[in-house]
């Protein structure tokens, strides 16, 4: 049994965000990290891997230094690491990027027993798309929202979180679940898995490697691929100068009231 | 051709959610740009007697999937719903919540159809000049720039924040059918129910069954909100030195409950054992973002500023009107917070109970 994990590189959102003048981000200037919900994601089949023994591959598609925290994922634990990377995967949107990784991930191999992890969504991007479009062409159950899950046998039991409470799932293998921040606390890496996170085996899967699977279509893969396309892309509005209300009277806070329902809070 | 805006409607345990009025309110606008209806999708057990009320807001048709198998959402009987309505009756644009459902079913959906889906917008445009005058008032994008936009682009121009909200995106879908979005709740504005509108009732039968489940629901359980992180609330109302004392903190958690937020102090509050060491914000504290920061009683030193000054909106509410809060906060209430915490509070009540009764 194994577990393949799907994570990604991702800008550092939580600090300082630099903007360029054209409104495109400036990553560049932006430390990397890997997703914070994927890191969820690699601790859950970590601890699936501390009970039963099993193997845990972790994939990646991006550019060659994603390799990097493909690294600190063996060091965390995991036993294989797959990166996909080629100039033809590039500018993909969430379509053409769940083609290309179900592709990778068939080429790893789903087996009876085998379970498929994401987050639930990338700091980036935000869409949340990817982990139920692998789901669909790789045609598994998904489970997404995970905040707790069970495994036994061939039996998963998930707790998936709604809005206004949660629901308890049970699902079979193989599956695809997403994970959410409240599952767990990812590990840390220890000294000595950063020295075996060297001698582990790290694979890259380019265009040539993943071609022939039916999903790799150059069509449905890529920028040209994409059914979704920027139009255009600026800052956010700037923050307007601030506002002052005198009084403690039941005017002013019925006018706040209004102001905070037009802002959608209310 | 494909033709038409559906609205995927949210239901919970037969509870139309207030995001599917919103989602029907803002088709009924594009669909007037586009010269096309409103339709919604209601799905669930039992739930025809529901549609009237999608009519009431707009939607000139409503399709009826009903069988045992929708009563509670799963993924998979669900997503099978909406391809066989897909299929059938060729939609130019499809909307769902950007909830925890809407958000679960939309990319499966696009993933089998093969179209482009965009997530969480904040705004929905056919119209391009309607476009332009959004650009020009929300962005600084050069005029040049927005004048060389298509004015006969037809497709729909769907905005969104990403990178943690830092850079905004115009996405669109051109060659595929439909056109899907989920659209964050509370975002687009909620139309008149008129329950004189009408519409045609249309019962779908997509041919579902158990046999469609893939999964098991063993219990559904309804929660109410426990406290949450702090770094993860959406909603803070804080105190500080002005509040007073320990049970100074007790207004402002009343009001944090009412908005559905959660109670934060500056350093004065934990130092002096008022509150926990856990909800301090600031430099030595944690670093929040929330979309409302409510600073009671705060004077806003440095040390407090760097842990909540990236807050989308600021609200402060103090007796010196030149302390540093009041000059970063997008609002300032000069006056006394014992007084006006509670006011507010009611005032929130009071907005809530009119707006509910609507």
């Amino acid at each position: 049994m194994k577990i393949i994990v799907s994570i990604k590189q991702v800008p550092d959102t939580s600090g300082k965000v630099a903007v360029n003048p054209d409104g495109t981000l400036n990553r560049a200037s932006m430390q990397t990290i890997t997703n914070p919900d994927d890191m969820n994601a690699l601790e859950a089949a970590l601890k699936i891997k501390d009970e039963t023994g099993c193997k845990v591959v972790v994939v990646t598609m991006g550019p060659p230094p994603a390799a990097g925290m493909l690294r600190e994922a063996l060091a965390m634990g995991a036993d294989e690491a797959v990166l996909v990377s080629a100039r033809e995967f590039g500018g993909s949107d969430t379509y053409a990027t769940s083609q290309i990784i179900a592709a990778a991930i068939n080429r790893i191999g789903v087996e009876k027993n085998d379970i498929v992890m994401c987050g639930r969504q990338a700091i980036d991007g935000d869409t949340a798309q990817v982990g139920p479009q692998i789901a669909e062409k790789l045609h598994l159950p998904q489970v997404t929202y995970a905040a707790d899950i069970h495994k036994d046998g061939d039996t998963i039991t998930v707790k998936r979180m709604l809005e206004d409470g949660y629901m308890t799932i049970k699902v079979k293998t193989p599956c695809l679940l997403t994970c959410i921040k409240e599952l767990n606390e990812p590990r840390y890496m220890s000294v000595s898995g950063v020295f075996e996170a060297y001698s582990k085996p790290l694979t890259t899967f380019d265009y040539e490697a993943l071609k022939d699977d039916p999903l790799i279509d150059k069509s449905t893969i890529g920028l040209s691929g994409s059914p979704t396309n920027i139009l255009t892309s600026f800052t956010p509005p700037q923050k307007g100068a601030g506002m002052m209300l005198e009084g403690a009277d039941k005017a002013t806070c019925e006018k706040l009231a209004e102001i905070l329902a037009k802002k959608h809070i209310i | 051709m494909s033709k038409d805006i559906y609205v995927v409607v949210e239901q919970r345990n037969g509870n139309i959610q207030k995001v599917t009025y919103e989602l029907i309110s803002e088709a009924t606008k594009l669909a007037a740009d586009l010269g096309e209806q409103v339709v919604a999708v209601l799905m669930g057990y039992k739930i025809a007697d529901k549609a009237q009320s999608l009519i009431h807001y707009g939607a000139q048709k409503v399709l009826v999937l009903d069988a045992p198998v929708l009563e509670h959402y799963t993924t998979e009987p669900y997503v099978r719903g909406i391809e066989y309505v897909i299929k059938n009756y060729e939609p130019n644009i499809v909307l769902f919540g950007a909830s925890s459902i809407g958000r679960d079913m939309a990319p499966r959906i696009a993933g089998r159809v093969h179209t482009g889906l965009t997530a969480d917008c904040t705004r929905l445009d056919v119209e391009v000049s309607k476009y332009q005058e959004y650009l020009r008032k929300a962005t600084n994008l050069p005029e040049e720039k927005i004048m060389a936009l298509d004015t006969s682009d037809r497709n729909l121009k769907m905005t969104r924040p990403a990178f943690g909200g830092n850079v905004m995106a115009t996405i669109v879908c051109r060659n595929y059918r439909p056109q899907m979005a989920t659209v964050r709740p509370g975002v687009m504005e909620l139309g008149e129910k008129d329950t004189s509108r009408t519409g045609e009732v249309v019962m779908v039968d997509a041919g579902l069954t158990e046999a469609d489940m893939n999964v098991e629901i063993l219990d559904v359980v309804k929660q109410t909100k426990k406290a949450v992180d702090i770094t993860d609330a959406k909603i803070l109302v804080s105190g500080g030195r002005g509040v007073g004392g320990p049970e100074g903190y007790n207004p402002l958690r009343e009001l944090a409950a009412e908005l559905g937020g959660e109670v934060s102090s500056s350093r004065i509050g934990v130092d002096s054992g008022w509150i926990e060491k856990d909800r301090q914000v600031g430099q030595t504290g944690k670093t929040v973002h929330p979309e409302l920061y409510i600073a009671c009683g705060i004077s806003g030193a440095i040390q407090h500023q760097a842990g909540m000054e990236d807050s989308e909106f600021i609200l402060a509410i103090n007796t010196d009107k030149f302390c540093p809060m009041m000059q970063l906060a997008d609002l300032g209430i000069v006056g006394d917070l014992k007084k006006i915490v509670p006011a507010l509070t009611e005032a929130v009540k009071a907005y809530k109970a009119k707006k509910a009764a609507l």
